[in-house]
């Protein structure tokens, strides 16, 4: 594999046959959920250190605690955490599209339109209702 | 590699195999906690939403109580797994050059222990520490 790969770098850039890139397909939606439901998921994982420090600072006492809530209750904080609500619940709901997938169901041209429709929909209409109860109820993070 | 003069049968010597020389076994798991997450990731909001604006001491007497503490203990224990084999799945999806491919598996490896442990030992001192 390496000794062919070296060998097509020095075969100089003559036309060759190539395999389609993304860039050739039209743009769809069921296209667009497929790479958001992975870039929602490697924003999770990085997502994940908010929750660890949130833990960790109510373990280790109110001053730590203190702080986590001052970066949280900052415009950048509470931007940080409306991208991690919303990447939750559309990750989330993308999951759930998948799952009902592997039970195949749902792969007809209309209804994977549907179920990309629902997810993109749901997890914007969520976030926006939970953060609207986050603020309204409860006075919303400070 | 030297099948030719190996006594294993087909089947055995590609399980296995895979880009990170598992099997199918992760897409499986992947299934499983993804089915978990759901009620996982529901009990974590409705925790989060009963306790913002509320004091530090009221938020570690809600989260050290046995009903919250267990469901952010399986989130975490969960999620933790889950995103390990996503992140994975990531790398191996796109990192080819196999020194940095193998360095990338094992830092996911080492960042979701290291970030999982932190929040089990954080949910346990807040049940049982002082």
């Amino acid at each position: 594999m390496a000794e062919l790969e070296a060998g097509t770098a020095t075969g100089a850039a003559r036309a060759r046959p190539l395999s389609p890139h993304l860039s050739v397909y039209r743009l769809m939606l069921t296209f667009v959920m497929s790479g958001l439901h992975r870039i929602s998921g490697a924003a999770l994982y990085f997502g994940m250190l908010l929750v660890a420090w949130w833990l960790v600072a109510a373990a280790s006492g109110p001053n730590a605690y203190a702080n986590f809530e001052w970066f949280i209750g900052s415009w950048i904080g509470r931007l940080v955490l409306l991208g991690y609500t919303w990447a939750l619940l559309h990750h989330m709901l993308g999951g759930i599209r998948h799952l009902i997938w592997d039970t195949i169901h749902g792969f007809e041209p209309a209804e994977r339109e549907l179920l990309a429709l629902a997810t993109i929909i749901g997890s914007v209409s969520l976030t926006l209702l939970l953060w609207i109860v986050g603020y309204l109820v409860m006075g919303g993070p400070r | 590699m030297t099948e030719s003069q190996s006594m294993r049968t087909p089947a055995r010597s590609v399980r296995g195999l895979g880009t990170a020389r598992s099997g199918t076994g992760h897409f499986w798991h992947q299934r499983v906690t993804s089915v978990a997450a759901i009620p996982l990731t529901i009990g974590l909001l409705l925790i989060i939403t009963a306790l913002l604006g509320r004091s530090h001491a009221a938020v570690v007497q809600i989260l050290g109580s046995p009903l919250v503490a267990i469901i952010m203990l399986l989130f975490v224990i969960n999620t933790a797994y889950h995103m390990w084999i996503g992140m994975q799945e990531i790398v191996l999806d796109y990192v080819h050059e196999d020194k940095l491919k193998f360095l990338s598996l094992m830092a996911n490896t080492f960042f979701v222990f290291t970030v999982g442990l932190a929040c089990i030992f954080a949910v346990l001192k807040l049940s049982f520490g002082v």
